[in-house]
């Protein structure tokens, strides 16, 4: 078994950047403050990534997956996680079957 | 108050004791252990998201080894879900690249909060360490350095059983996932939406949440219907972090900046 010289990159740009996020933190604080306009951007960046990512499943697919994405989140809420992931692929499949 | 400054004594001295009997195996042997103790319950959901993470991985043709390698070098849950819901072949380096680097702006937060309790920490230790930051442990690394000192054992003891872990669980869903069939008869092909779902519960902050989000859901359903390929995610994220900007500064980063300037 071996890896793709293109996978490898891919997988190395990845590392590069996650390590990246990693350490910028740390170095920020020890020079200068992370405040206003700038803090609140990277707190909300996480989220929205996520949320764009989802969105088009969510909202953009059918009814049998936009039903199935609001039956995870509050499988969420109130189960745990694995639980909820679990719960939303069968709901998917349960969903699809019964709209057509 | 004066019961809690008492209580908080008791547990250093406790602790110093266990340093103490943990000597034949090393003077760090018990924040080791203690780290890795606080860490264990939380193996269930590595082995789960690992499993179904090597599953979907297998799935768009990554191998065992490939994986392998993704999990050692990038450790990042969230945005190695990511990177494998866009994974195409040949794989859309940079892409690939500045996606990770969007998904994982919160460790800047996170390094920013943790950076004031590593002040005796050695440069090795400091940056070696900040490569296993992830949510679960610089959760707990907190926790701890609110009561005590926050020594590199411990933290490496929360770190490494979900590092190897991670690695090690990924590496067998990839294995095994290789033979699962039509995977959307499971509704697998739904599974990225869940986890993802999942996530934005654990993130969510009441209104601080709501308006970057809903700006980034409009944004990237808009992009999905007439833009090409991957673009809507990037454009989803600026939409949100555009919003985030005209709310301010969070109150977490506000403290840590404090915590920043008495060094």
């Amino acid at each position: 078994m071996q890896i793709d010289p293109l996978v490898f990159a891919a997988i190395t740009a990845m590392a590069v950047s996650t390590y990246a996020t990693r350490i910028f933190g740390y170095l920020l604080v020890r020079r200068q403050s992370v405040g206003g306009r700038l803090a609140g951007a990277l707190e909300a960046v996480p989220g929205a990534v996520l949320t764009a990512i989802i969105a088009p499943m969510a909202f953009a697919t059918g009814p049998a997956e936009s039903l199935a994405a609001l039956a995870t989140v509050l499988m969420a809420l109130r189960l745990p996680l694995i639980v909820a992931v679990a719960g939303g692929c069968a709901a998917v499949v349960a969903l699809r079957a019964v709209i057509p | 108050m004066h019961g809690e400054a008492a209580g908080n004594e008791a547990a250093v001295t406790t602790e110093d004791a266990t340093e103490g009997t943990m000597a034949r195996r090393g003077p760090v042997g018990g924040d080791f252990a203690a780290g890795v103790l606080r860490i264990l319950p939380l193996l269930v959901a590595v082995v789960v998201y690992g499993l179904l993470f090597g599953t979907l991985a297998a799935q768009k043709g990554l191998t065992p080894l490939e994986v392998a390698l993704m999990s050692a070098t990038v450790f990042a849950g969230a945005s190695q879900f990511v990177a494998v819901e866009i994974w195409t072949s040949p794989p859309a380096i940079l892409l690939l690249g500045a996606t990770a680097l969007m998904v994982n702006l919160r460790h800047v937060l996170m390094g920013a909060a943790l950076a004031p309790f590593l002040q005796g920490w050695s440069r090795g230790q400091i940056y070696g360490g900040l490569f296993f930051m992830a949510d679960e442990n610089w959760a707990f690394a907190l926790q701890r350095a609110a009561k005590a000192p926050l020594s590199p054992a411990y933290y490496l003891g929360l770190a490494l059983p979900l590092y190897f872990g991670w690695i090690a669980c990924t590496t067998l869903g990839t294995i095994f996932g290789g033979f699962v069939q039509d995977p959307a008869r499971y509704g697998l092909d739904f599974a990225f939406t869940a986890v993802f779902l999942t996530l934005l519960a654990g993130l969510w902050k009441g209104r601080r949440s709501a308006y970057p989000w809903l700006a980034s859901a409009a944004v990237a359903v808009a992009a999905y219907l007439t833009l090409p390929g991957v673009w809507y995610i990037a454009l989803g994220g600026l939409a949100g972090a555009l919003v985030g900007a005209c709310q301010g500064p969070p109150q977490a980063s506000a403290s840590a900046r404090e915590g920043g300037h008495a060094d």
